[in-house]
């Protein structure tokens, strides 16, 4: 059972498959740490992303690696325009409130695309599918490599910014105390809507780098969204260390749950494992941030 | 106004049942029977959301958990307990108000709050959704089927009517349990540890048991609704019990309507059904419509009208009340727990 020949492969599909939920967990996690919401739409956005994704490659034939620049600027502005234009507005000051108001998008993306595009489940075609490289005893497919080398390299650029920028320093700033951030002049709610917008753009990223090895349809974004959530309480709230190994860990997780007890119930595996760190360890398994 | 006597909630209760009452009696109108029966059951929901997520300030995004228990229990026990639908409702509404405690229990042992109940909550309901999917006495994906003998000893109404009474007669008892949560001192403690918990907990309260008095009671009608769902539809599976739609419309009608009132969620379930049902004349029977109605309304009250329909009429009343010049709002918890 615990052959070499498959274990190997199985964890290693388990950190491809994990670089994928850190990519979509970090922008979650970025949106949390600054803004101190949960974005509940956060599902919904990634599905729209990966019909974004979908829709060039069949009316535009743009190969989905090259829809990055052009699915990253719109995610980025729809992320900035949905911030400042709905959800700031809606707050009132109050958690609470936001909480309600993702969830009324998410809600109503969801059922749009599926008043659009129906249920069915689609796929797209690239040269690259298929293909697989072989590492070590382990086939892996060319796209899922990708997906992991792009989601490292994402996480670079978002940590970059964070760090190395004046726009980081002032998110940051707004992150720790948002009161003392508007003193020193820092326009918080423009911070705020950068900080979304980002979010949002880490999705753009995932999606141009999930689709060629997934699918796309009106409710993927579900299974995405609460494996994100687990990922970001496991990280530490706010925490992008933690979220990128949260998300290795957790895809590995799955990998082997799946290899052990079959698919359904590696499922359950995850939901478990959501609740169980919400309730014992709520501020993260590697700590998060005071 | 002596604001500690229900008398006035009760008078209103009186008159409300009374009214659908005759309704009920004198139409012969299939339509609006089926939607007073549907706007009941959904009023049900609302004001099951609203004890806890109104007066207790926990907003669960998972009531679907109690929803699906209760329904799951009522098809059960007529189908393998070979129970008479009257004792198996009993039987329905004690299993998720136990669900209810449960959950309570460990979230508010572990102090979740906000957002992070929400997610539990939520996690809760998917778990029990794949359980639904996964164990063979639920009937797995295919789903259990009550079946068809119409009388009223096996709360099987062969006229809408039997049914509006039933469903009259369950969102009465909600009516009641909230005129209770409005003027019972167990209510005052829900409501100041809504307010806030540390300064409940200051003087006295404590907020562990009164948030789980709170869940169970409102899992208990929560699990109501599950029951009278099958008794209708005579038809269960573990999207419909578990899946978020119930959640969802639960939690819209109640906000929409005013939370932490007596008739906010009565109004918010009528006028979502109304919504709904003129949107089903535009449009047919497009999938995802209703959901989209409801995603937006919410996005729309809480960002014009966060005290719902009912704060609204009262802030334009207080408009005529006060002279332009005096303080405008008071504290707006304290406004909407008047109804």
């Amino acid at each position: 059972m615990l052959d070499f020949g498959i274990l190997f492969p199985a964890v290693l599909n388990g950190l491809t498959t994990g670089a994928v939920y850190a990519l979509v967990a970090l922008g979650l996690t970025l949106i949390y740490g600054v803004l101190h919401i949960i974005n509940f739409a956060h599902g919904a956005a990634l599905m729209m992303a990966l019909y974004g994704v979908y829709f060039l490659k069949q009316y535009l034939g743009l190969d989905p690696y090259l829809a990055l620049l052009p699915m990253v600027a719109v995610m980025f502005v729809g992320g900035y325009a949905l911030q400042r234009g709905i959800i700031n507005r809606a707050s009132h000051g109050k958690d609470e409130n936001i909480l309600l108001v993702t969830l009324g998008l998410s809600i109503v993306l969801e059922n749009i695309a599926l008043l659009a595009f129906k249920s069915d489940t689609r796929t797209i075609d690239t040269p690259y599918t298929l293909a697989t490289v072989a590492i070590g005893p382990a086939m892996i497919a060319v796209p899922k490599l990708v997906a992991f080398a792009g989601a490292l390299v994402t996480s670079a650029v978002l940590l970059w910014i964070v760090r190395g920028t004046d726009l980081g320093r002032a998110i940051r700033a707004v992150a720790r105390e948002k009161h003392g951030a508007r003193l020193v002049g820092i326009d918080v709610d423009h911070v705020y809507a950068m900080s979304f917008g980002i979010g949002l753009a880490c999705l753009g990223a995932a999606a141009c780098f999930l689709l060629p090895a997934y699918y796309v349809n009106p409710q993927v974004g579900n299974g995405f969204v609460l494996v994100a959530f687990t990922i970001v309480v496991l990280g530490g709230m706010g925490s992008f260390a933690g979220a990128l190994l949260g998300g290795l860990l957790i895809g590995v997780v799955e990998s082997l749950g799946g290899l052990w007890f079959g698919e359904s119930l590696g499922q359950i595996g995850i939901f478990l494992l959501f609740i169980a760190v919400l309730l014992f360890r709520p501020q993260g398994l590697f700590g998060a941030k005071a | 106004m002596n604001l500690l006597s229900p008398r006035r909630d009760l008078v209103q209760i009186a008159v409300f049942a009374a009214a659908m009452g005759v309704l009920a009696l004198t139409t012969r109108s299939g339509v609006v029977l089926n939607f007073a029966m549907m706007a009941l059951y959904g009023c049900l929901m609302a004001q099951a959301w609203n004890m806890l997520g109104g007066y207790g300030g926990q907003f669960s995004f998972g009531h679907a958990l109690f929803f699906g228990t209760g329904a799951y229990v009522q098809a059960i026990a007529q189908l393998q307990g070979g129970l008479n639908p009257w004792l198996a409702l009993p039987l329905a509404i004690v299993t998720a108000c136990l669900v209810g405690l449960l959950i309570g229990a460990l979230s508010f042992r572990y102090g979740l709050k906000g957002s992070y109940f929400a997610l539990v909550t939520l996690a809760f309901a998917e778990v029990f959704r794949i359980l639904a999917l996964s164990v063979p006495f639920t009937g797995a994906g295919v789903g259990l089927m009550v079946p068809l003998k119409e009388g009223a000893a096996n709360m099987q109404f062969g006229d809408r009517r039997g049914f509006v009474a039933l469903a009259l007669a369950l969102v009465v008892c909600g009516l009641l349990l909230t005129t209770w949560l409005r003027h019972s001192r167990f209510g005052a403690w829900l409501q100041a540890v809504r307010d806030n918990e540390d300064a409940a907990r200051a003087v006295g309260v404590d907020p562990f048991r009164v948030k789980l008095g709170a869940i169970g009671l409102s899992a208990a009608f929560m699990g109501a609704a599950g029951a009278f769902y099958v008794q209708v539809f005579q038809y269960i599976d573990p999207g419909i019990a578990f899946g978020p739609h119930t959640s969802v419309e639960a939690l819209v009608a109640a906000i929409v309507g005013g939370l932490g009132t007596l008739w906010g969620p009565v109004l918010g379930a009528l006028v979502l059904h109304l919504l709904a049902d003129f949107t089903r004349s535009l449009f047919g029977g497009l999938p995802g419509i209703n959901m989209i109605i409801y995603g937006a309304v919410l996005i729309l009250i809480v960002m014009f009208a966060p005290r719902g329909i009912l704060g609204m009429g009262q802030s334009v009343r207080g408009l005529w009340r006060r002279p332009a010049s005096a303080p405008a709002a008071t504290a707006p918890s304290r406004e909407a727990t008047r109804g």
